[in-house]
């Protein structure tokens, strides 16, 4: 009975909070638009039979015709992808220099990496506007050193878009790379240069592969928010960054369209699904290797 | 060092043979620590060679200042006549057996072995037939394909041992590298070991803390203490010759007796050693003064424990049992003397334990010669 309690928990907390709103989500997207509170036809007020019998896939097939959506979709996924892998690029130094640590430090590291977090996720983002602007910190401090005479133009570009997910997501790439490096055994990096690697190759054969599950783990932390990012594009990308949170946002803000949008969430959701599989696949093979 | 014939391995007793490995006057500190203190030692090729010393005698630092993952901070550490100082590990033809064996646990132990000969550019043929040859050595051969995580730890250790050899070294460290194994695993795997040692004709340097291990499997042992080497001896030479009461205590059990020397003939002394008692008759070597402190080292097993006076014995000494340590194939008696001192004498159990005839309480002799115990001055 205590086992069942156990498991039923996180199931009816997936089932109430996920799939129900997804079902609702999904019965949104193969409904039409009207001018109505709700903004969509049919209701449960036109009774169950005539709901399901004006349910259609329309609004799929319009999304497939239109190449915004499809674009859309396409840079969100280029942009999550180079910034996932920029997040890769700043965080594995930070991560490998925190194992490396005395071990008494590190747990201020830790503490740094994660302090950020205790202020508002949308104030650090208007920062980081501050900081980019033309007339912003940056380009104050640079033209103050002599580097440049023009102001760059940083903000409103894909350039602030993939500054503001490699800071917003940092500690998510951060943490799990730094979980697989401080449990590597450091004589097993003594053993290859001792069998003729120099530090460099001890590196790329040894730390590498051993970090590999924590690379995954970190790129799909990383990749799986930032392919659905809303605010930072808006805040921080110009009106040429294509991203299909923004697109979302617009069908259901702007357009007053729910049924198009929701069917846009439905795809962005069935997206997310291949690489999510994935990262589980990858949690339970390491949750394995570890036995 | 005693009666050693031409025949015999022993080539730190020709003066004409050059030392594989030299270390002169080696100092290595830690900031204020004094991890190896001005120590000079020679190994020779084809050595069995056993660091012996209790944890923190700086056994472990000479290791990895032979395999390069310190350097000396002072004096000269030569392999085969070169300063080998600032030779970086990749450089060195040393390899070493790692204490937790350090295998790759994302390849396979076809791929640990491989690991090494990988990164000397050698042809793929090359490659294979030397892993296989290793593999057969080690008798692993059908676990190749498995992962270090697959297999026993007897087998893991063998992997660590086929890996590190599989470079055809000069010279292979090995990090106590039986420490993880059970004890009757531990037994085989040093004569495994040994085997191993001979066919490949491979230097090995042993560090353990084990002092039968060291005695099992060196040609020589080499005790340590707070840096410093107290004794470079054969294992037999060791046990029957120790210099120092460390030494003495160090392997294995011992009775040490404190008292004054008195010259008594050539090479023998006699030794006060308890107000009121009779004093012991020991022969020595090593030369002793008239009240001069010395200490007598002798080894329960030859000290004879019977229940009547023995005949014709340079020394008894009557005393009580107080404990018997019965170990199967031998016992250890604690007998207590009427000063209160307590001796251990050891004799092999022949008889069936019922057939005993020495019990606890019981009155009993025990004796020895003068020859049994070592006379020490320190």
């Amino acid at each position: 009975m205590r086992r069942f309690t156990l498991i039923a928990v996180p199931y009816a907390w997936l089932l109430v909070l996920f799939l129900v709103p997804f079902l609702i989500v999904f019965k949104i997207s193969l409904s039409d638009a009207a001018v109505a509170i709700p903004p969509y036809t049919p209701n449960l007020k036109d009774g169950l039979g005539a709901l399901l019998a004006e349910l259609d896939f329309e609004n799929f097939a319009f999304i497939a015709s239109d190449d915004l959506y499809w674009k859309a979709y396409l840079s969100s996924l280029r942009i999550a992808l180079i910034s996932t892998f920029c997040t890769l690029l700043v965080g594995y130094p930070i991560a490998y220099g925190m194992a490396k640590a005395p071990e008494e430090w590190r747990p201020t590291l830790m503490m740094l990496v994660i302090l950020p977090f205790w202020t508002s996720f949308l104030i650090r983002v208007y920062a980081w506007m501050g900081i980019l602007s033309t007339e912003g910190l940056l380009n104050q401090l640079l033209i103050g050193m002599g580097v440049i005479s023009e102001p760059l133009k940083i903000l409103n570009t894909n350039t602030a878009v993939y500054i503001g997910i490699v800071y917003t997501y940092l500690p998510f790439m951060i943490l799990p790379i730094y979980a697989a490096l401080e449990r590597l055994d450091e004589s097993l990096n003594e053993a290859a240069e001792d069998l003729g690697c120099s530090r460099t190759q001890a590196f790329w054969l040894v730390t590498i592969p051993l970090s590999k599950n924590g690379i995954i783990a970190g790129c799909f932390l990383v990749f799986i928010p930032a392919l659905g990012e809303f605010v930072i594009p808006s805040l921080l990308g110009g009106s040429g960054t294509l991203m299909i949170g923004k697109v979302l946002w617009e069908e259901f803000f702007n357009n007053r369209d729910w049924p198009v949008a929701s069917a846009v969430a439905v795809i962005l959701l069935l997206i997310l699904i291949i690489p999510i599989v994935l990262f589980q696949r990858n949690q339970q093979k390491q949750a394995e290797a570890e036995q | 060092m005693h009666n050693v014939s031409q025949t015999v391995f022993a080539p730190w007793d020709d003066p004409d043979k050059e030392p594989l490995i030299q270390f002169q006057n080696v100092t290595k500190k830690f900031g204020e620590f004094v991890a190896i203190d001005d120590l000079t030692l020679d190994i020779y090729a084809q050595e069995f060679f056993a660091l012996l010393g209790p944890s923190g005698c700086g056994k472990t630092t000479m290791m990895r200042m032979l395999a390069g993952f310190e350097n000396p901070t002072s004096g000269t550490m030569k392999l085969a006549g070169q300063d080998i100082a600032d030779v970086p590990p990749n450089k060195r033809a040393v390899n070493m057996m790692f204490q937790s064996y350090a295998l790759f646990p994302h390849l396979s132990i076809w791929e640990n072995i491989a690991f090494g000969l990988k990164r000397d550019k050698q042809s793929k043929d090359q490659i294979a037939a030397r892993v296989d040859e290793m593999l057969k050595l080690t008798r692993l051969e059908k676990f190749a394909q498995r992962k270090p995580h697959q297999i026993s730890g007897g087998q893991r250790q063998r992997v660590a041992l086929a890996r590190s050899l599989a470079k055809a070294p000069k010279l292979l460290l090995l990090d106590e590298p039986l420490g993880a194994l059970d004890k009757k695993l531990r037994q085989d795997t040093q004569f495994e070991l040994m085997d191993i040692q001979e066919t490949t004709g491979t230097t090995f340097v042993i560090v353990t803390h084990d002092q039968e291990e060291a005695m099992t499997v060196a040609s020589r042992v080499a005790v340590m203490d707070e840096g410093r080497i107290i004794q470079v001896s054969t294992p037999a030479a060791i046990y029957e010759y120790p210099n120092s009461v460390y030494v003495a205590d160090f392997i294995g059990e011992v009775n040490i007796i404190d008292a004054t020397a008195k010259p008594a003939g050539k090479d023998e002394y006699h030794l006060d050693w308890a107000a009121g008692e009779a004093p012991i008759l020991a022969a020595s070597e090593r030369p002793f003064s008239e009240g001069q402190k010395a200490h007598l080292a002798i080894r329960p097993e030859k000290i004879t424990i019977t229940t009547d006076k023995p005949k014709d014995a340079s020394n008894a000494m009557q005393g009580k049992v107080l404990d018997i340590a019965y170990l199967g194939n031998l016992s250890t008696y604690h007998v207590q003397l009427p000063g209160g001192q307590i001796i251990k004498a050891q004799t092999a159990n022949t008889r069936r334990i019922a057939r005993r005839d020495i019990t606890w309480e019981d009155p009993v002799w025990i004796s020895w010669s003068a020859t049994a115990g070592v006379l020490l001055d320190q």
